[in-house]
């Protein structure tokens, strides 16, 4: 036996003495097989080596038989090592991951932006601005771009507003899952820490169908860091101090990076403020405590991938306690005191009312890449919504949540892309999810939301022609079923009054004497599109266009709602009879994006048929007074207008910039203005930068509000038994425009090693003004925020 | 392979996660906290009156009963019972407004034309201040119009003019508010 392996070996020596072996191959892209020249190509151990020509071809000489490692490297590539034997049968063809900047997760710090569509405008955050701002609300960052206001209930309570519309119309995709967080209600913040996000993007429109098909104003995408295939490991931590609401932000996050592709990140944040406070006096009951996690793993080959992903997200929000109201009476007391009724000393406690939002989510994606075709990615995602809100109760029940609903979604997403061609891209998928909504009865409440079950069912796909340098065409479909399946319970009186008993008598499951229980069901058949193009004018300027139709169902609230909303004094009424809202909107985007003065114009119109919105409708008695009610209808409406950026390099060290966003609605059959648009909103911007000097940034922030004019009189007449009056209540007249100077410093230094500090501060409100916001909720019963001194301490390892 | 195994552990244990989820609970819920029915028994005349406040659905116009007539330079004794009729047997809600008494009020308008003054507490909470469920009130010549019954929630008992029975400054949360059409003759 050892002597045959010997004289093998020796054969195989002897063998190995021809010498006059030739390798000959190519290089190629990965994705669309096209030569890369220039490569590098080295045989380990034997010191011989070629570069690839023009066509990507590369010959070797001279080699012995035997076995060879091959390191073949490119500019713009990753080293590959590659094993072959000599002697090699036809030609080698090495394919090398090329244009590393269009790969996921593979972008270096810094870089081009990803376009998550090329002809609709993006806005993006990046996470320095997120780390400067991480004290705020994901809602109060996104304030930060031009065209996105926010619809506040007080200072935590922040919902982004796209272009004049938000809640069900605006979609938040977090980490590439769509936030299912009870969305619908005005004064359901967004669910997302914003600590997470290594970027924020919004898409002013439908056309990322992809996500959705129902994005009637846009699109908010929270992506994570990008991960780097190196090995390293790194963190930052921010912590911060605020005056106003006496408390801070502790957030970190550490992330590990293996070459082999491993990942993990794990990351937290504790928020806490006390009560916030105006000029004048102490919001009693403005404080609030939010404590998120999430933790993040996974491996990022080249060729194939998956990540795992959870985050928890927890947050106690105290409710301005002058806002809590029994009935018109109040409302009325409340309405004409210049003051909140209720002012406390400063406290950290929250008390009734209140909310206790968690949120967890989960996902698990894989992805695959496929040579010469492009991409397979497949997700899993849960999510688990539960929201609590507390009110002031008789009787004890204070400790008890009137409001306890547990939202619960699956979704399972598939998507394929094709990026083989460098003319031509394209990606369609699928989607199926199941949602299920339980209002817990303990409360003793009736349900405000039904148990509904909600099986979703979506299919896309869109495409990219780049026709030549200056011409690109986009375009793309979606359809998305949706099956609901309720189980609501209807007061008998209100049955009738809304003439369900003669439209839906089958639906009634059984009585109950005062209510009945009746099993809604609905299906709904949404068709959503998007066409438009980008076109490069010259080297400067750059003009997008684009139109998007986008078809949104009625959410569980806009079809059920049927009682009191406690902070509002108002009995609220949907129905059951509404069907979905098309919009149909149209974008330009012109820019200029070189030089020293850049800008971006982007007029918009964006006309909605069956768009669904509340008002009022009539007064209602009740034993405890007096209440205005308030009814979902859908009536065709547009709104219109312009957002613009600009800035100027002035010199080295100085630029100004400028914001303007500008929003009308109209509702096109009562021929009257929609309520809640945001008023015209200006911000200019000096800012002095010096990188010499620590990396010294100052910033001047001049931020006008104008007054909206344009308002629907919703003013209504209430008859008050104390005072024997009738009283007008006025619900719509607009507070006044307001003009606020906000200040920003920051400065870096080297500590060690490869530890940066960087000390920031901000103050908000310098002037200490008084002011009230129309789209802040409680403009009726308290002022907003005074001044507010920030100091940012940030650390990254 | 590994990481496919990993995957597969991921899935599974979400679906572990989620599958516990809540039995639906097809109960109809009565407001716990519902006030449906004011009863007002005010004696001291030839006959006792009841004055009824009822409302068993929200959406519903509610039931207003006045069971007579006021005699005239009278002292009528009220005492106010507040139910929650949708729970059988009937929920006492008084013992709840009793058991909180320091975080409630009630206060009595009388409306124009209507010949009634001295309106006064007869029971107080352990502060001191009125609470008025019991209360007393004298009854002028033949005359009519409205008294309107007003329960706050946490008012502020110590402002100006409150311990009086002036709802002007009292601030808190209604929870009650009913107006009855009152007859002197």
């Amino acid at each position: 036996m050892r002597i045959i392996l010997i004289l093998f070996f020796i054969s195989f020596l002897s063998y190995s003495q021809n010498c006059n072996e030739t390798l000959t191959g190519s290089v190629v892209d990965f994705h669309d097989g096209s030569p890369l020249s220039g490569a590098v190509l080295i045989v380990a151990g034997i010191e011989k080596f070629a570069q690839t020509d023009l066509d990507g071809n590369f010959s070797i000489e001279n080699l012995c038989e035997g076995t060879y490692t091959l390191q073949v490297s490119h500019p713009e590539c990753d080293t590959k090592a590659i094993q072959f034997s000599i002697p090699y049968n036809g030609t080698l063809s090495i394919r090398l991951e090329h244009h590393l900047e269009e790969l996921d997760q593979v972008t270096v710090k810094g870089s081009a932006a990803i376009d998550y569509v090329a002809t609709q405008l993006e806005n993006r955050i990046e996470k320095d601005e997120i780390d400067n701002l991480s004290y705020a609300s994901l809602g109060d960052a996104l304030k930060t771009l031009s065209g996105v206001s926010s619809l506040n209930t007080g200072s935590t309570v922040v919902k982004p507003v796209i272009q004049g519309l938000h809640s069900s119309r605006v979609l938040i995709m977090n980490n590439g899952v769509r936030m299912q967080d009870q969305e619908w209600g005005v004064e359901h913040a967004p669910n997302v820490d914003l600590n997470t996000a290594g970027s924020i993007s919004v898409i002013k429109g439908a056309s990322a169908l992809q996500y959705g098909g129902d994005a009637v104003g846009g699109i908010v995408l929270v992506e994570p860091q990008r991960i780097i295939r190196k090995d390293s490991l790194f963190g930052n931590t921010v912590l911060t101090g605020s005056t106003n609401g006496r408390g801070g932000t502790l957030t970190t996050s550490i992330t590990k990076t293996k070459e082999s592709g491993w990942y993990g990140t794990l990351q937290g944040t504790l928020k806490r403020f006390g009560d916030f406070e105006t000029p004048d006096y102490v919001l009693s009951n403005t404080g609030m405590f939010e404590k998120a996690a999430s933790f993040r793993f996974g491996l990022n080959k080249f060729t194939y991938g998956f990540e795992g992903y959870y985050s928890f997200f927890n947050s106690e929000t105290g409710i301005l306690r002058a806002s809590h109201l029994g009935n018109a009476q109040d409302l009325f007391s409340a309405l004409n005191s210049d003051t909140p009724l209720v002012i406390n000393d400063f406290t950290y406690s929250i008390e009734n009312p209140k909310q206790e939002v968690s949120h967890h989510l989960a996902k698990a994606k894989f992805f695959k890449r496929i040579s010469n075709f492009g991409k397979l990615e497949m997700q899993y995602d849960f999510q688990f919504n539960n929201r609590l809100e507390f009110d002031i109760r008789r009787g004890g029940r204070g400790d008890k949540a009137a409001v306890d609903l547990e939202l619960t979604t699956h979704t399972f997403s598939t998507d394929l892309s094709y990026d083989a061609n460098s003319k031509f891209k394209a990606n369609g998928g699928l989607l199926f999810r199941y949602q299920n909504n339980f209002a817990n009865p303990e409360t003793g409440v009736r349900r405000l939301i039904p148990d509904y079950d909600k099986y979703d069912l979506g299919i896309y796909a869109l495409g990219k022609y780049v026709l030549n340098d200056q011409w690109t065409l986009e375009g793309g479909f979606r359809y998305d079923y949706n099956h609901l399946d309720a189980n609501k319970f209807y007061r008998k009186s209100l049955w009738e009054s809304r003439g369900y008993d003669i439209d839906f008598p089958e639906i009634i499951v059984e009585d109950f004497g005062t209510q009945l229980l009746t099993n809604p069901t609905f299906d709904f058949h949404n068709f959503s599109g998007t066409l438009g193009f980008s076109y490069a004018i010259s080297e400067d300027y750059e003009l997008l266009s684009n139109y998007s139709l986008a078809t949104r169902a009625p959410n569980p609230s806009e079809l059920f709602s049927e009682g009191l909303h406690h902070s509002a004094a108002r009995i609220e009424i949907g129905d059951l009879r509404f069907n979905q809202e098309v919009a149909h909107k149209v974008s330009i985007a012109l820019s200029k994006t070189t030089g020293k003065f850049r800008f971006t114009v982007n007029p918009f119109l964006n006309s909605i048929n069956d768009f669904l919105l509340i008002e009022p409708s009539g007064v209602e008695q009740t034993i405890r007074g007096n209440f205005q009610v308030w009814e979902y209808k859908q009536t065709d409406a547009y709104l219109l207008g312009f957002d613009l950026d600009a800035k100027i390099n002035l010199t080295e060290q100085f630029d100004y910039s400028t914001k303007f966003s500008f929003v009308k609605g109209y509702d096109r059959e009562e021929n009257k203005p929609l309520i809640s648009i945001p008023p015209a909103n200006l911000s200019n911007v000096v800012q002095y930068k010096n990188e010499r000097l620590n990396n010294l940034k100052l910033g001047l922030e001049s931020n006008y509000v104008f007054r909206q004019n344009e308002f629907p009189d919703t003013n209504f007449e209430v008859f008050l038994p104390i005072s024997e009056t009738t009283e007008i209540f006025d619900l719509s007249t607009p507070p006044d425009a307001y003009h606020l100077i906000n200040l920003n410093a920051d400065a870096d230094f080297k500590v060690f090693g490869e530890t940066d500090l960087s000390l920031g501060l901000t103050v908000n409100n310098l002037l200490n003004t008084s002011y009230r916001d129309y789209l802040n909720r409680l403009r009726f019963f308290a002022d907003d925020l005074g001044r507010n001194i920030v100091l940012r301490l940030k650390i990254n390892y | 392979m590994k990481n496919l195994k990993f995957l597969a552990l991921f899935f599974t244990a979400t679906l572990f996660l989620t599958s516990c989820s809540s039995d639906d609970d097809n109960e109809p819920i009565n407001e716990e906290e519902v006030i449906t029915t004011v009863n007002v028994a005010l004696t001291g005349g030839s006959t006792p009156i009841t004055l009824t406040f009822r409302q068993l659905d929200e959406s519903a116009a509610p039931t207003i009963i006045v069971s007579g007539d006021f005699d005239p330079n009278t002292t009528y004794t009220g005492s106010i019972t507040v139910l929650n009729e949708l729970e059988n047997p009937a929920d006492n809600i008084t013992l709840e407004i009793e058991e909180e008494d320091d975080e409630h009020q009630f206060f009595y308008q009388v409306g124009a034309g209507l010949n009634i003054s001295n309106l006064t507490y007869l029971d107080f909470d352990g502060n001191g201040n009125p609470l008025g469920l019991r209360f007393s009130f004298d009854t002028g010549e033949a005359s009519s119009g409205n008294f309107t019954i007003t329960l706050r929630h946490e008012p502020n008992k110590d402002a100006s003019g409150v311990s009086d029975g002036q709802i002007a400054n009292a601030g808190g949360e209604t929870d009650i508010e009913v107006t009855f059409p009152l007859v002197i003759q």
